[in-house]
C-alpha cells in the first residue's frame, strides 16, 4: 500500500476533478432561485406522498376508499377540505394517497425510459457508424408517433394498468433522452483528453462509465427533470382515458374522470385532482427550468 | 439543396416501414391469443376460429406483414370487427374532424404563442415578462383535458356563449357553422402549445439580441424598435418555425383527449372507442394514419425550411 | 484648418459591468486626443479595456454595463450627456464603427445591399432606390469585385475577408468623421489582414477621416497609426506619437511588449517574456497595476498608483520612474534597456 502511495504521490494529492465540478454544480444549483424553489416543491411533494397518508390513517377516520353515500357530491367544508366525490369518498384523502401513483408513474416511467434511452445515446454517439444510423432511425419511428400516441397503443396491446402505463409512458420517454444523450456524448468524444485516455489503453466500457457517464450528467438531469413532468401529465391523460390505474385507486387522472361527469353540479370533483397535477407537474418544470439555466453557461450575463 | 432534399426523403423510407412494423406488430404484442381477445372471454371455438381466419392470423409473421403492408400501400387497412365496415371509410368519415381541429389549434397556438414570446422578449424583466412567463409555465403544465373541462364548467356556469357548448350534443360528424362551436376544444388543444411556442421565441429573441449582427445595427444609428423589430425578429422566428410542424402532429394525438372531452366524432374518439372495444384493426388504420401524416408534415416542415432559409450558414 | 484640431478627446473615462461576482470596473481612467484627420492605436492585451472603451464611446455597452465618469468629448460637445435620438443621429452617419467578427457581425437575412442602405436611408434621407445605387458604389470603393451583383448577396455567400468589406463600406457610407475600427484584421488571415489594413490607410487619406485603430498587434500600429495609447488594465499607461513610443518607449510595459516582439533588424538569442499575468479585474493591485510584474517595481509602485503625466511633447506616461517622487535607483535597466529616471531626491544612487 505504502509503496504505491510512494510510487504514485501526484495521484495520491491530486484533487478529483469529478467532485469539484459536483461541488462547483451545487454551487450553481443553489444560486438558482427556480432549480431551488422547484427542489423545495418537489421534496414537499415527496413528502406528503408518503407520510401524507401514514398521517391520515393514523390520526383521522378517513380513508381513500370509504364510501358514504348519504354524503355525496358534498362541496369543499371543514369536515371535507377538498369535498367529496360520487360515492361521498373524502376527495382531500384521496388526493394524498394518489400523491405516490402520480410520482411512481414519473420516476419509474423516466427511470425507464432514461436507463435504456441513455444506454442507446451513449452507443450511438460512442460507437457512430452504422449502429448509431441504426439506433437513431428507430428512435425516429418512435418519434413518429406524435404526444400521446406511442403511449396510448402501448396501452392498447398490454392493457389498462399503473403498470402498464409506466412501461408505456417508459417507452415513450426513450427517444428524447437517447438524442439528448447522443449529442452530448459527439461532443464529449470530441474532446481530446478522451484521444488521451484511449491512447493509455483504457477500455471503452471504463471511458463510457468514467469519462463520457460523467460528462454528460448535467444534460440528462435536466431531460429527467422535464421529462418526468411530461410522463405525469401523459400518464394523467391515459388514466383519464379509463387506461391506467383501475378504480377505486385514487389516481389523480382516474379521479378527473370520475369528476367529469359531475361537472355543472360538482365542479370541485374534477377540480382539486387537476390542481394537484398542475401542482406536482410545475414543480418538476420549474425545477428543469432552473437547472437547465444553472448548467448552461449559455444563458450566463 | 436537391441533395438535401433526396436525402432527407430517403430518409423518411426507413422511418415509415418502421411505423408500418410497429402498427402491425400491435396485433401481435398482445399478451394471449390475439382471435380470442378480439372475440371476447366467452366465444366459441368457431368464432375465434372464424375471427383468425378473417384476420389471417394462422400465416406466418412475415407473410402476415408483407399482406398488411401490400393492402395498406392500396388504402386497405382491413375491416373493423365491430362495425365490418372497411378501416378506411370509418377513419375518412371522421379524418378532417380531426384535422380541422388540430389545424385551428395549430393558429391559435402560433398566433398568442407568439404574441407572448415576443411581448416577453421586448419587455424583458419587466412585470409583463414575469407575468407572461408564469403563465406560459402553467400553461405547460396543465393537463389539457383538465383544462378542457374547466373551460366547459365556466362557459356554462357564466352561460356564455351558449352555442359553444353545443357540441356536448353529439353530431355524427363534423362541425357546425359557427366559429363558437369549435372555440372551446380549439382553446383546451391549442394552449399548450402557445406556452410552448410563447417560451420558444422569448428565449430565440433574447439569444439573437445577444449577437454581434444586433450591435451592428445599433452601431449604424437604428432605433431599439427596428432593431427588435426588422433585424431580430426575422432571425429569432427560424427555429420557431420548426417547432410547428411538431405542434400539429402532437395535436392530431393530443385530440384523443379533447375529442373525449368534447364529445366529438373525430379520429382520437374512434380510436378509444376501439381501444376499449378491442377493435384492433380500427386502432391500427388510426394510429398508422395519424402517424403517417405526422411524418409526412415534418417532412414537408423540413425541407421548407431549409429552401426558406438557405441563407442561413447551416455551419 | 489647425493642424492639431482635436475632434475626439476623452477624458478619464470609466465604464463598469456588473456580474455575478460583483461590479467589475473594465475600464478604469482612460484618456486620449484624437487629432482630426489622424489614427490613433489603442493597444492592450486582451481584457485590457480597449474594446469596451470603444464602445463606451459611442454608448453601445451591453445591457449591464455603465460609464460612471469621464468625458466623451467630440468637436467640444460632451457625447456622454448627449439623449439617446441625439446619440442615434451620430452613430454610423458622424462616427461609425467597425468590428472584430466579420463572419456574425453582419445580419444574416438580410442582403449586403439592404444592410449598407439602411444607414443611408435612415440618416441621409435617401430614397430604396438611390440608397441602392450608392450602395454599389461602396461595395466599389472597398475593393469589391463586380459589386453590382455582390449587392444582392446575403453574408454567407461571402468570405471572411469580403464580409469584412462589406462592414467597411457600412460604415463609410455616410462620410462619417471618425472610423472606429475593434482588431478589425484579427478573425482575418495574414493576407488578408494586410489589405484590409491597406484598404483602411488608403481609404483614411482619400475621405480625411480620423481612425481609432484598436488592436493588439503591435506590428498593425507601427504600419497604420500616427499615435498610440497603451492600455493595461483598464488605464491608458502610455499615450505617445508612433515614432517616439517605437522608438524610445518609456514606460517597463511597453518597454516588455516591444521587446518581447521577434525582430528581423538584430539577432536575438531569445525572445524575453514579461512575467506574470494581467490581474483579475477583481482583484486589482493598489498602486500602480503593472507593478507586480514590472522589474523595476518599487514600494512606492506597489503603493500608490501614479497619474497619468504629460511632458514637455504632449506624450503621457503613467510611471512613477519619470516623477519626481521616484524612490528607485536613477538608472533603471527594464528588459535590458536603461532609462533615466527624473526623480532627484534618490538618496540610493548618489552615495557621496
Amino acid at each position: 500500500m505504502s509503496e504505491e502511495t510512494v510510487n504514485h504521490p501526484v495521484t495520491a494529492k491530486k484533487i478529483n476533478p469529478r467532485l469539484e465540478s459536483y461541488k462547483l454544480f451545487w454551487r450553481r444549483l443553489a444560486k438558482n432561485k427556480a432549480a431551488v424553489t422547484g427542489g423545495i416543491m418537489i421534496l414537499l411533494i415527496i413528502l406528503m406522498a408518503f407520510i401524507g397518508p401514514w398521517i391520515i390513517t393514523n390520526f383521522t377516520d378517513f380513508r381513500p376508499n370509504e364510501t358514504d353515500l348519504a354524503n355525496k357530491l358534498q362541496g369543499p367544508s371543514a369536515a371535507h377540505w377538498f369535498g367529496t366525490d360520487s360515492y361521498g369518498r373524502d376527495i382531500f384523502t384521496r388526493v394524498i394517497f394518489g400523491t405516490k401513483l402520480t410520482l411512481y408513474v414519473g420516476f419509474f416511467s423516466v427511470f425507464i425510459g432514461g436507463v435504456i434511452g441513455v444506454i442507446f445515446g451513449i452507443v450511438s454517439g460512442y460507437y457512430g457508424g452504422r449502429i448509431d444510423t441504426v439506433i437513431m432511425r428507430l428512435m425516429d419511428v418512435l418519434l413518429a408517433f406524435p404526444g400521446i400516441l406511442l403511449a396510448l397503443a402501448i396501452v392498447a396491446v398490454l392493457g389498462g394498468s399503473l403498470t402498464n402505463v409506466i412501461i408505456a409512458v417508459g417507452i415513450f420517454s426513450v427517444p428524447a433522452f437517447a438524442r439528448v444523450v447522443r449529442g452530448s456524448t459527439l461532443s464529449v468524444r470530441k474532446l481530446e483528453y478522451i484521444d488521451a485516455v484511449r491512447a493509455l489503453g483504457s477500455s471503452d466500457f471504463r471511458i463510457i462509465f468514467k469519462h463520457i457517464l460523467p460528462n454528460i450528467m448535467s444534460p440528462i438531469i435536466v431531460q429527467a427533470s422535464l421529462r418526468i413532468a411530461t410522463a405525469i401529465l401523459t400518464g394523467a391523460g391515459l388514466a383519464f382515458l379509463g387506461l391506467g390505474a383501475q378504480p377505486p385507486a385514487p389516481e389523480w387522472g382516474a379521479m378527473l374522470n370520475e369528476g367529469r361527469q359531475y361537472m355543472y353540479e360538482a365542479g370541485h370533483v374534477a377540480l382539486f385532482p387537476g390542481l394537484m397535477i398542475v401542482l406536482v407537474v410545475l414543480a418538476f418544470n420549474i425545477f428543469g427550468d432552473g437547472v437547465r439555466d444553472a448548467l448552461d453557461p449559455k444563458m450566463k450575463n | 439543396m436537391t441533395k438535401f432534399i433526396i436525402r432527407r426523403l430517403l430518409q423518411t423510407i426507413p422511418v415509415l416501414l418502421g411505423v408500418t412494423i410497429l402498427v402491425f406488430s400491435l396485433m401481435h404484442l398482445v399478451p394471449g391469443d390475439p382471435a380470442q381477445i378480439v372475440a371476447g372471454e366467452g366465444a366459441s371455438e368457431q368464432t375465434v376460429e372464424n375471427i383468425r381466419e378473417r384476420l389471417g392470423l394462422n400465416e406466418s409473421i412475415p407473410v402476415q406483414y408483407g399482406t398488411f403492408l401490400g393492402n395498406a400501400l392500396q388504402g386497405d387497412l382491413g375491416s373493423s370487427i365491430r362495425s365490418g365496415r372497411p378501416v378506411m371509410e370509418e377513419i375518412g368519415a371522421r379524418f378532417w374532424v380531426t384535422v380541422e381541429l388540430a389545424f385551428y389549434a395549430t393558429l391559435v397556438a402560433v398566433f398568442l404563442g407568439l404574441i407572448a414570446g415576443i411581448v416577453s422578449a421586448v419587455r424583458h424583466y419587466t412585470l409583463a415578462d414575469t407575468s407572461i412567463m408564469i403563465a406560459a409555465l402553467f400553461g405547460l403544465s396543465m393537463p389539457n383535458f383538465w383544462f378542457g373541462l374547466l373551460l366547459i364548467q365556466w362557459f356554462a356556469i357564466g352561460n356564455w356563449m351558449p352555442e359553444s357548448l353545443e357540441f356536448l350534443k353529439m353530431r355524427p360528424s363534423g362541425w357546425g357553422d359557427s366559429w363558437r362551436q369549435i372555440i372551446l376544444p380549439v382553446l383546451t388543444l391549442g394552449t399548450g402549445g402557445a406556452a410552448i411556442i410563447a417560451r420558444m421565441t422569448r428565449s430565440s429573441m433574447l439569444e439573437v439580441i445577444g449577437q454581434d449582427y444586433i450591435r451592428t445595427a445599433r452601431a449604424k444609428g437604428v432605433s431599439e424598435r427596428i432593431v427588435t423589430y426588422r433585424h431580430a425578429l426575422k432571425n429569432a422566428l427560424i427555429p420557431v418555425v420548426t417547432v410547428v410542424g411538431l405542434e400539429f402532429g402532437g395535436f392530431l394525438g393530443g385530440a384523443v383527449l379533447t375529442e373525449t372531452i368534447f364529445a366529438i366524432n373525430g379520429m382520437g374518439r374512434l380510436t378509444i372507442d376501439a381501444i376499449r372495444t378491442r377493435d384492433f384493426p380500427i386502432v391500427q388504420g388510426t394510429v398508422l394514419v395519424i402517424s403517417v401524416i405526422f411524418v409526412l408534415v415534418n417532412l414537408i416542415v423540413d425541407i421548407s425550411y431549409r429552401l426558406l432559409n438557405k441563407r442561413i450558414d447551416m455551419n | 484648418m489647425s493642424a492639431n484640431e482635436i475632434i475626439l478627446d476623452v477624458k478619464d473615462l470609466q465604464t463598469s459591468f456588473k456580474t455575478d461576482t460583483g461590479e467589475v470596473r473594465a475600464v478604469d481612467g482612460v484618456s486620449f486626443q484624437l487629432p482630426k484627420g489622424k489614427t490613433i492605436g489603442i493597444v492592450g492585451e486582451s481584457g485590457s479595456g480597449k474594446s469596451i472603451t470603444s464602445l463606451s464611446i459611442l454608448r453601445l455597452l451591453a445591457s449591464n454595463g455603465t460609464i460612471k465618469n469621464g468625458e466623451v468629448l467630440y468637436k467640444g460637445q460632451d457625447l456622454l450627456k448627449f439623449s439617446e435620438a441625439q446619440m442615434r443621429k451620430l452613430r454610423g452617419n458622424e462616427i461609425s464603427m467597425i468590428f472584430q467578427e466579420p463572419m456574425t457581425s453582419l445580419n444574416p437575412v438580410y442582403t449586403v445591399g439592404q444592410q449598407i442602405s439602411e444607414a443611408l436611408i435612415l440618416h441621409q434621407n435617401m430614397s430604396k432606390k438611390e440608397a441602392a445605387v450608392r450602395s454599389v458604389e461602396l461595395l466599389k470603393l472597398v475593393g469589391i469585385p463586380s459589386p453590382d451583383k455582390r449587392v444582392k448577396n446575403y453574408p454567407f455567400e461571402l468570405s471572411g475577408g469580403m464580409r469584412q468589406r462589406v462592414m467597411i463600406a457600412m460604415s463609410l457610407a455616410c462620410n462619417p468623421e471618425i472610423l472606429i475600427a475593434d482588431e478589425p484584421t484579427t478573425a482575418l488571415d495574414v493576407t488578408i489582414q494586410a489589405q484590409i489594413l491597406e484598404l483602411i490607410k488608403d481609404l483614411q487619406e482619400r475621405l480625411g477621416m480620423s481612425v481609432i485603430f484598436i488592436t493588439h498587434d503591435l506590428g498593425v500600429v507601427a504600419e497604420t497609426c500616427d499615435y498610440v495609447a497603451v492600455m493595461y488594465a483598464g488605464q491608458v499607461v502610455e499615450y505617445a506619437d508612433v515614432r517616439t513610443l517605437f522608438k524610445e518607449p518609456k514606460l517597463p510595459y511597453t518597454i516588455g511588449l516591444l521587446n518581447s516582439l521577434p525582430r528581423h533588424d538584430i539577432e536575438q538569442d531569445k525572445l524575453e517574456p514579461i512575467q506574470g499575468n494581467v490581474p483579475s479585474p477583481h482583484n486589482m493591485p493598489v498602486g500602480c497595476r503593472f507593478a507586480p510584474r514590472c522589474p523595476a517595481a518599487t514600494d512606492l509602485c506597489r503603493a500608490k498608483m501614479p497619474k497619468l503625466e504629460t511632458d514637455e511633447n504632449g506624450n503621457q506616461i503613467r510611471c512613477w520612474i519619470y516623477s519626481e517622487e521616484w524612490d528607485g535607483e536613477s538608472e533603471v535597466n527594464l528588459y535590458g534597456e536603461t532609462r533615466i529616471a527624473k526623480g532627484r531626491g534618490t538618496k540610493t544612487v548618489l552615495p557621496d
